[in-house]
This record gives C-alpha cells, sequence and structure tokens, in this order.
C-alpha cells in the first residue's frame, strides 16, 4: 500500500489521475475503520488533509462554499446562520472527537443512505463539486447519489466542495436513534422551506439505499402550506405530509430497526418538523410585516 | 514508511509503518507509550483519545501517516513538572484518584484527555465550571463499560471548580 500526501490541490488531483484506486482520506473516521477491521485493502491512501483549500469555507455567488474537509465541529461553530439543517444535523454526529476529524466530503464520499449530512444536503438543493485534473463540474446533489454507496463521483475525481445556497426560510433536522450521541441513526430526515420561491425541500436517510427526497411530500406541502404566514398548517394536512413522507421511503428491516419502524418514525419525524418550521416561519413572517 | 513527529513535546520517529497503520498502533506498538487504550478500533469507545495539533480525536482513526511534522500529546503527556522539576499529576489526573473516578481503568486515559480539553475550553479559560449537560455532552464519546459514570462527573466538577479557582485568581 502506499501512502500519497500531497500538500497543493493541484498534486492531490494529478496524484488522484495516476491512481484512480487511492482512497482519499481526510478524518479517516470511515476509511480507518475499514482498514482497522481488514475489510478493505486499497492499493494507496490519498491524504488531503495537507491541503489548505479543503478546509476553507466562504462565499460564492449566491452560494455558501464548504470544503469537502470542513469538520463537524467547524460547521457547527460558524456555520449555523449560514446552514442551519446541516448544523443541526452536525451536531448529532457521534461524539466530540469524530466531529472534530470527520468531514462533509467524507459523508459525501462513502455515500452511507445513513450518513448525517445528507438529508440537509438534499433539502436545500445542495450541488456537490467535483474536480479532476479534466476539470471541475458542479452536480446537483439530487443526482449524485447514484446507488447503495454509489456516486456520481468519477474514479479520477475528488469531491472539492459543497456549495449550499442562502437560507430562504427555516430548516429543521430529526434523528432517531437509541441515544443522543455516538449514534448511527435509525431514520433521519431533513426539511427546508423556501419562502421566495414558496417550494418545499426534504431528505430522507437511513430509509433507503441512498439518501432519498420525498418528492410528492414536497409537491404536497408547497400547495397547501399557508407562504403568507398567517395560519399554522391544518391537522389533517400535517397528517397528510407525514404519511407522503414515509411513503417516500424504501427502509429494509436490519439491525438498527424494522422496515415499519423507520417508515412511522420518518412520519413523526416530518410531522415535527412541519411544526417547528411553520412556527419559525410565522415568527419570521411577523418579524417582516 | 518512516514518519517522523512530536508526542508530548519531544521528537519521534517511527520506522517500518504500514501506510495504514493507525496512530494508536504507531504510539502502542513502536514509541512505547500505553497509555492511549485500543479497545473498539472504530471510534465508538474513545479510550484511545489524544491531541492532534490541540484537538482531540481518536488515535485508532488517524493514519499514522497524517501525523508526520505534527504535534500529539497522550495521556502520558498531562502531568507536567512542578518547579522542584518533579513530575506531578495534572489537576484533572488528581480529581479522578480523589474522586475514585476509576474502576477496572481502561477507558480513564480517553476520559483524562477529552476531560483536560473541556477544562481548557472552560474553566481554564475563564468560562468558569462547566454544568453538567456541557461536561456530559463533552464525554459523550468516552464510554465507560463498568459504568462509573457519576464519579467520572464528580472528578470532572471537582477538577473544574479547583482550575476555575486558580484562573480567577481565588483559592484553589
Amino acid at each position: 500500500m502506499d501512502f500519497l500526501s500531497p500538500s497543493t490541490w493541484e498534486e492531490a488531483l494529478a496524484a488522484k489521475s495516476e491512481h484512480p484506486d487511492a482512497v482519499p482520506i481526510m478524518g479517516g473516521t470511515d476509511v480507518m475503520v475499514e482498514l482497522n477491521f481488514d475489510r478493505r485493502r486499497p492499493p494507496a491512501l490519498l491524504d488531503l488533509t495537507r491541503v489548505p483549500e479543503l478546509t476553507a469555507w466562504g462565499p460564492d455567488g449566491p452560494h455558501l462554499r464548504l470544503g469537502a474537509g470542513v469538520c463537524y465541529t467547524d460547521v457547527i461553530a460558524h456555520l449555523g446562520d449560514r446552514a442551519p439543517a446541516l448544523a443541526q444535523a452536525s451536531r448529532s454526529v457521534a461524539s466530540p472527537q469524530i466531529r472534530n476529524r470527520g468531514t462533509v466530503g467524507g459523508n459525501l464520499g462513502g455515500a452511507s443512505p445513513a450518513g448525517d449530512a445528507h438529508p440537509p444536503l438534499l433539502a436545500t438543493g445542495a450541488e456537490v463539486e467535483l474536480a479532476s485534473v479534466r476539470g471541475v463540474r458542479r452536480v446537483p446533489i439530487r443526482e449524485f447519489y447514484v446507488g447503495f454507496r454509489q456516486t456520481a463521483r468519477r474514479p479520477d475525481e475528488l469531491i472539492a466542495a459543497v456549495l449550499l445556497p442562502a437560507p430562504r426560510g427555516p430548516q429543521a433536522f430529526s434523528k432517531i436513534g437509541p441515544r443522543n450521541a455516538m449514534v448511527i441513526s435509525v431514520a433521519s430526515f431533513a426539511l427546508a422551506l423556501d419562502g421566495d420561491a414558496r417550494t418545499v425541500g426534504t431528505g430522507i436517510g437511513s430509509a433507503g439505499p441512498t439518501p432519498l427526497r420525498a418528492p410528492d411530500a414536497e409537491r404536497f406541502l408547497a400547495e397547501r402550506f399557508d407562504w403568507d404566514g398567517g395560519t399554522p398548517p391544518a391537522p389533517a394536512d400535517v397528517h397528510k405530509f407525514g404519511e407522503l413522507v414515509a411513503e417516500a421511503a424504501r427502509p429494509i428491516d436490519d439491525v438498527r430497526g424494522s422496515a415499519a419502524y423507520r417508515r412511522r418514525s420518518l412520519a413523526v419525524m416530518a410531522r415535527r418538523a412541519l411544526a417547528w418550521t411553520a412556527t419559525d416561519y410565522r415568527e419570521g413572517t411577523a418579524r417582516c410585516a | 514508511m518512516r514518519v517522523t513527529f512530536e508526542v508530548n513535546g519531544e521528537p519521534v520517529t517511527a520506522d517500518d509503518v504500514w501506510p495504514g497503520e493507525s496512530l494508536l498502533y504507531v504510539l502502542r506498538e513502536r514509541l512505547g507509550l500505553p497509555g492511549s487504550k485500543n479497545a473498539c478500533e472504530q471510534g465508538e469507545c474513545g479510550s484511545c483519545t489524544v491531541y492532534l495539533d490541540g484537538v482531540t480525536a481518536c488515535a485508532c482513526l488517524v493514519a499514522a501517516g497524517q501525523c508526520a511534522g505534527r504535534s500529539v500529546r497522550t495521556v502520558e503527556g498531562l502531568a507536567e513538572a512542578g518547579p522542584d522539576g518533579e513530575r506531578r499529576l495534572a489537576a484533572v489526573q488528581e480529581a479522578f484518584v480523589e474522586a475514585g473516578a476509576v474502576q477496572c481503568g481502561f477507558c480513564t486515559p480517553g476520559l483524562l484527555v477529552q476531560a483536560d480539553d473541556l477544562l481548557e475550553r472552560t474553566a481554564r479559560a475563564g468560562r468558569g465550571v462547566p454544568g453538567d449537560p456541557e461536561i456530559r455532552e463533552a464525554l459523550a464519546g468516552n464510554l465507560c463499560r463498568c459504568t462509573g459514570y457519576e464519579k467520572i462527573l464528580d472528578a470532572v466538577r471537582l477538577a473544574a471548580a479547583r482550575e476555575a479557582g486558580t484562573t480567577e485568581g481565588g483559592a484553589a
């Protein structure tokens, strides 16, 4: 096994082009587990911790550009206002030690359906910036997950950054697990309201082969929601929204939970997320009036 | 491969390191520093918590090569020499002894480093004694399978009160 340790982004892209089988490693919170347990023996590790660009974030046109190597601790400490659902999800990741090392880019690279960053990225319509020596392209997150742990990333590409639209309404993230820390989610859900476009975004985690959206639930709520800000959603609409989210899931029975439990908890989380964001939306509208 | 870095203030070199080898393995098996414990090897238990460039991490999840040129502080580095040159247990270590926060002791090194980090960010930073929710959150990634958590919380409260007193100029 080789250990490749580029110190610039250009070197990193050249190394990935030369060694498409090299496994990128940043915080190591997924990759090292696979190595420690002999589950994987890649021909090379590509250490990206010395590439300064990857740990930077800042505005990029209308987006927040989040380097792929920004750890969860930094998302929580610095980006709660610019990426509320992602910051909320980041707070629920594992433990302080893991949040100090684990990155949003790593979550995307591994593409486990249980990754906590995926539902907020789906709900907010993020884009993933992929780079190689051939050039740079941006893939909408909704086209990024193509199968179980499979993504649109090509073998010679590295994940450079995530681009997040500025929030245009309340967002919420919710996750079910046996305790508050060190939990791989049994199911998770993110909701983002866009008060300008009057659209709704959703993201479902741990309840399908890939992270999923609930398009029918999004359309239903966008039509039924009182975007002028007066009335709370009718109980029947809240219930229906929860049911549509649960129907969009494609869960399986496994050691963490049954498919039926996952569907049920998703309906509950969707109803709660709607209640939280609707309250925030009304309060925001009241403040503006 | 050869990896050169700093451990507890001293430059160290490890030879014949396999590229997939963890920092934890290098510390324990190549550098003779068995304080950091090897339990789960997947970041679940926190027994191998060390500082890497001043930030706590599970040493089992850091590739040794990622440490080249960087600075690591392990539980062995918490005790510091006093004015007379004798090394003494750090305040957080004394507090664990006094509070009886050690049963089998396997989780203790990781808890000490993680508790030290909490004190660094709170009591020693002039932010006073952390509340129980903050202590619990800081230690959420450290498992004690003897389930001695009450005494561990006592120890952290005790250490925090002493260190906050020192920082604020009161009696220690």
